[in-house]
């Protein structure tokens, strides 16, 4: 039960877009056809996953204090830690992708590399690390539903700027102002889930 | 001064400003824009980053494999950043610095400007323009994230640097402005009007 809470609160409440305005730079760029958008977000939930439990791992065992030597505490380098492991696992993906589906490739562009700075991967394990989980389960499942929480953002975004374009939007509005303020109704809409008690 | 450098550092205030032209950084940044203190040390935060590291990436430009540049790039960019945090925690407890900041100067690192720059201007150009460059683009960045703040503060809590500008003539804070929806609905009126005063910035 308690897995499922934290679940549903990732995804919704605590929304790493529409509460932290995390991954806004990719979201914005890619979110202009439901069809590359579902592939960048689906990108962020995979990397995401495998990410955010190994720098779990990695802030239990190593960087806490008195973690790996008795009165040492090296929490001033997870920064560098964290976003060593999230660059090495982006460079594996983008090589996986590339070979894989050249087409997914050329689509997703700039973007893939940027997934390494995506604000939404290192914010989770920085998130995490100020959350106190207790176990790797629930490092993993706030991973996923953060995840999700982006891709469901970044679709639903993408599938109204699809219809938006055949509307009459004042000219100096017209693609990133009104998309900015889309996003800020979106986020209004979205914190109704915040009375939910979980 | 020759007009090329005068262009690095005028263009990314205005023309080519990173949030609102390129967008560019708008991550992490505008939870930190509910007060303008908040967004003042996030700013220069951002400046002193941009540019140190596009001067250092601008440096070794030539002694990077391509394959591999991502990784190298974070690892300076990373050791900026945990340099402002340690310098910034020591004054914590003087100037009352927000802790929750911390979390916001760690994601500095993923903020597109600062990898955006590096890749697009530091590693194609000599070390002194890159630095502008950054410099500029720091400032570009930390001009929207103050007009932001400015307003955010303003009729979010009726104050300005904490303090009491519009309460003691009975203002009621306005809640809805301190939520972080209305900073993006803010950044949109920002573009519009940019826009409507740059024409050829328009989109189709």
């Amino acid at each position: 039960m308690e897995y499922l809470s934290l679940f549903v609160k990732s995804i919704f409440v605590d929304n790493m877009i529409f509460a932290y305005f995390l991954g806004m730079c990719s979201f914005l760029a890619v979110s202009k056809n439901v069809k590359t958008a579902a592939g960048l977000g689906l990108a962020v939930i995979f990397v995401l996953l495998v990410t955010l439990p190994i720098n779990y791992l990695l802030n239990t065992y190593v960087l806490a204090p008195d973690a790996l030597i008795e009165g040492v505490d090296l929490s001033f380098l997870s920064f560098i830690i964290f976003i060593a492991v999230i660059a090495a696992i982006v460079q594996i993906v983008e090589m996986v992708v590339e070979k894989f589906s050249p087409e997914l490739y050329s689509a997703l562009g700039i973007f893939l590399p940027l997934i390494a700075v995506n604000c939404a991967i290192l914010g989770g394990s920085l998130f995490m690390q100020q959350k106190d989980f207790l176990n790797i389960g629930e490092a993993t499942v706030y991973a996923l539903g953060s995840g999700l929480g982006w891709f469901l953002a970044i679709v639903s975004l993408a599938a109204i700027r699809e219809k938006m374009s055949y509307s009459n939007v004042p000219a100096a509005l017209k693609g990133l102002g009104i998309t900015f303020i889309t996003v800020g109704l979106m986020g209004i809409a979205f914190m109704t889930f915040m009375g939910i008690a979980l | 001064m020759d007009a090329k450098l005068k262009e690095t550092i005028l263009n990314p205030i205005f023309k080519g400003n990173p949030i609102t032209v390129l967008v560019l950084g708008i991550c992490s940044s505008l939870a930190v824009t509910v007060t303008l203190k908040g967004a003042l040390v996030m700013a220069l935060s951002v400046i002193v980053v941009t540019g140190i590291s596009s001067l250092i990436l601008s440096l070794l430009r030539n002694t990077i494999p391509g394959r591999v540049r991502i990784i190298v790039q974070l690892v300076v960019v990373a050791m900026m950043v945990i340099l402002v945090d340690q310098i910034l925690k020591s004054f914590e407890a003087t100037y009352a610095i927000d802790k929750q900041l911390s979390v916001y100067i760690g994601l500095i690192i993923t903020n597109c400007i600062v990898m955006g720059r590096i890749e697009a201007f530091a590693l194609g150009n000599k070390p002194w323009p890159s630095f502008l460059d950054g410099v500029a683009n720091g400032a570009g960045y930390g001009m929207i994230l103050l007009i932001v703040a400015f307003f955010r503060e303003l009729l979010g809590s009726g104050t300005l640097f904490g303090l009491d500008i519009l309460n003691r003539f009975g203002y009621v804070p306005n809640n809805l402005v301190i939520l972080p929806p209305f900073a993006l609905i803010l950044l949109g009126c920002i573009v519009w009007v940019q826009r409507s005063i740059q024409k050829d910035l328009q989109e189709k």
